[in-house]
């Protein structure tokens, strides 16, 4: 075999190695894309479920006892640093739950002005964020897996962008709501 | 919001999956969302106004039955310019893993895309092989939804991650109004059955069983299948075998008291619901779903699973008592509300707007 004929299949396959490497560098940063995506819709609807329990408990249609456990759920969640905001979010759920499983309490808001509506917001925002948290979790399994192969290790084509973590919270909506 | 839904079995062919989509793409747009379908269907098949044809399907064997579906050269193209032409908030893809419109639709574009998946589908060669192209379709949905447990299952199973869950919805308004069929007719002594007869999970035999406790009852049963009937009540019972759609809810409103005796694997009961929306007295047996369904009694009437005693004498006190067979029903007809297509339409709606929150609009991916 002749140098020139070694040379070019050589050449072939440092082509094709560039070619296979930048493809999966390519869905890599499709999938980083995604995540983020994801993260941001994520963030959007925790941020909505507590500014909704916030005006709920603003809205002088409940007792003051109760008002008080969303208020102090829902700004504990909003003020949360990256490190707290599971649990706050979960407590948060949990406050929820408490407040809503109340005995006729949907009856009762349902029956003062402007609660209907509220309630309606209540429902769509906690539901956002039971699909926003699967969705966001569902990027990050595929994202880590991605990242995990041998390929994207070695080379580093992940960058400098960090290991994902799942997002894990206690988001089970309250028992009334869960059927409505 | 302006909805593309990508059907993927064609529209000229009755099917549950069509079903779906028809049902939702009119519940959205009479919450005055913009909805576009694409669907297999012939350049001469008759479609609503909101369904575009993409070609002609052809017939394919697929997961255990034959499916008539779309897919090539022609169809790919269509697809994409539905896709370019749409301008859609976001994509709605139903069962992206069926070898049809709805990989073709994952392909041509990205964006905020939701699935839903409706089959369970066993692990199979022919995914295996597919695994890592069907997996780069399912990299790009931003949401996904399974219709049923068993779906979810099998999804997670083959390809991991996690779905939600927005089951089926019932067309209330479909089952409102019915004549009763001929013969029959509310007479205070007739009860219903429907489902597959020989199917023993749907618990025909418990029902006939308690037919022998109840002289004074006569049963209308609808569905297929095949059935002894033991005949010391045979003058008492009528087997109308399988019946059309439209006979199915003048079934509903001919008996005085429906029955569901399954003994257990429903997930949902959509044939409770039916005859809820039509306004049947309901008496089930009392697996969970069935209990959930009817509020723990409230909107229908409950006995002991598989106990054909407790049936009969549940019947007979239902039979005896007009007053309380009306106040059920009425129940029935509120608590039914909440499986109608209304309601899943609207979960749906969140689903987009979750997805929707971040991303821009759906636009032709021309990567691929």
């Amino acid at each position: 075999m002749s140098t020139t004929v070694i040379v070019l299949i050589v050449g072939i396959l440092v082509v094709l190695a560039a070619v296979y490497v930048s493809w999966r560098a390519g869905r890599l940063d499709r999938l980083h894309i995604r995540l983020e995506l994801a993260r941001e819709a994520l963030d959007v609807a925790l941020v909505r479920r507590s500014a909704v329990v916030l005006e709920l408990a603003g809205s002088r249609l409940l007792d003051p006892a109760t008002s008080l456990v969303l208020a102090a759920a829902a700004h504990e969640a909003r003020t949360a640093g990256p490190d707290e905001r599971e649990h706050a979010e979960s407590d948060l759920s949990r406050a929820l739950r408490a407040a809503v499983d109340q005995e006729r309490f949907r009856e009762k808001l349902s029956e003062s002005p402007g609660g209907r509506s509220l309630l309606e917001e209540l429902d769509a925002a906690v539901a956002k964020v039971v699909y926003a948290r699967s969705f966001f979790n569902n990027a990050v399994g595929v994202t880590r897996t991605a990242q995990r192969r041998w390929l994207a290790r070695t080379l580093r084509l992940a960058g400098r962008t960090e290991f994902p973590q799942f997002f894990e919270i206690d988001d089970n909506p309250p028992e009334t709501m869960a059927t409505e | 919001m302006n909805v593309g839904i990508v059907c993927p079995y064609s529209w000229d062919v009755p099917g549950g999956v069509k079903q779906h989509i028809d049902d939702l793409a009119q519940a959205l747009i009479a919450q005055g969302h913009q909805v576009s379908v694409i669907a297999p269907a012939g350049d001469d098949a008759e479609l609503p106004p909101y369904v575009t044809g993409a070609g002609r399907a052809v017939p394919v064997p697929y997961n255990g039955s034959v499916a008539r579906m779309s897919f090539g050269f022609i169809s790919a193209a269509r697809v994409r310019r539905w896709i370019q032409e749409g301008d859609f908030d976001v994509l709605h893809i139903h069962e992206p893993l069926v070898p049809s419109l709805g990989v073709l639709a994952c392909w041509a574009a990205k964006g905020p895309i939701v699935a839903t998946f409706h089959a369970s589908f066993t692990r199979s060669r022919a995914i295996a092989i597919a695994e890592p192209m069907l997996r780069s379709a399912l990299e790009k949905l931003s949401g996904r939804i399974a219709v049923s447990d068993a779906a979810r299952k099998s999804l997670v199973e083959q390809f991991g991650g996690d779905t939600v869950l927005i089951p089926n919805g019932v067309t209330v308004s479909r089952y409102t109004e019915a004549e009763p069929l001929e013969g029959f007719g509310p007479d205070g002594r007739t009860l219903g059955f429907l489902g597959r007869m020989d199917e023993p999970r749907k618990g025909l035999p418990v029902l006939l069983e308690a037919m022998e406790l109840i002289p004074e009852a006569r049963l209308l049963i609808a569905g297929p299948g095949e059935v002894k009937i033991p005949k010391s009540i045979r003058d008492r019972v009528t087997l109308l075998g399988m019946v059309s759609e439209q006979d199915k809810i003048r079934a509903y409103h001919s008996v005085d008291v429906f029955v569901a005796p399954n003994t257990g694997g429903e997930s949902f009961g959509i044939v409770l619901a039916e005859a809820m929306s039509a306004g049947s007295t309901v008496l089930a047996s009392d697996i969970p779903a069935f209990r959930r369904v009817l509020g723990e009694g409230q909107a229908g009437a409950l006995f002991a699973n598989g106990d054909a005693e407790a049936l009969a004498e549940e019947a007979r006190k239902l039979l005896a008592d007009p007053e309380r067979r009306a106040k059920l029903s009425d129940e029935a007809r509120v608590a039914v509300r909440k499986y109608d297509w209304s309601t899943v339409a609207r979960d749906v709606v969140r689903v987009y707007e979750t997805v929707t929150a971040s991303a821009g609009r759906v636009e032709e991916d021309s990567l691929t």
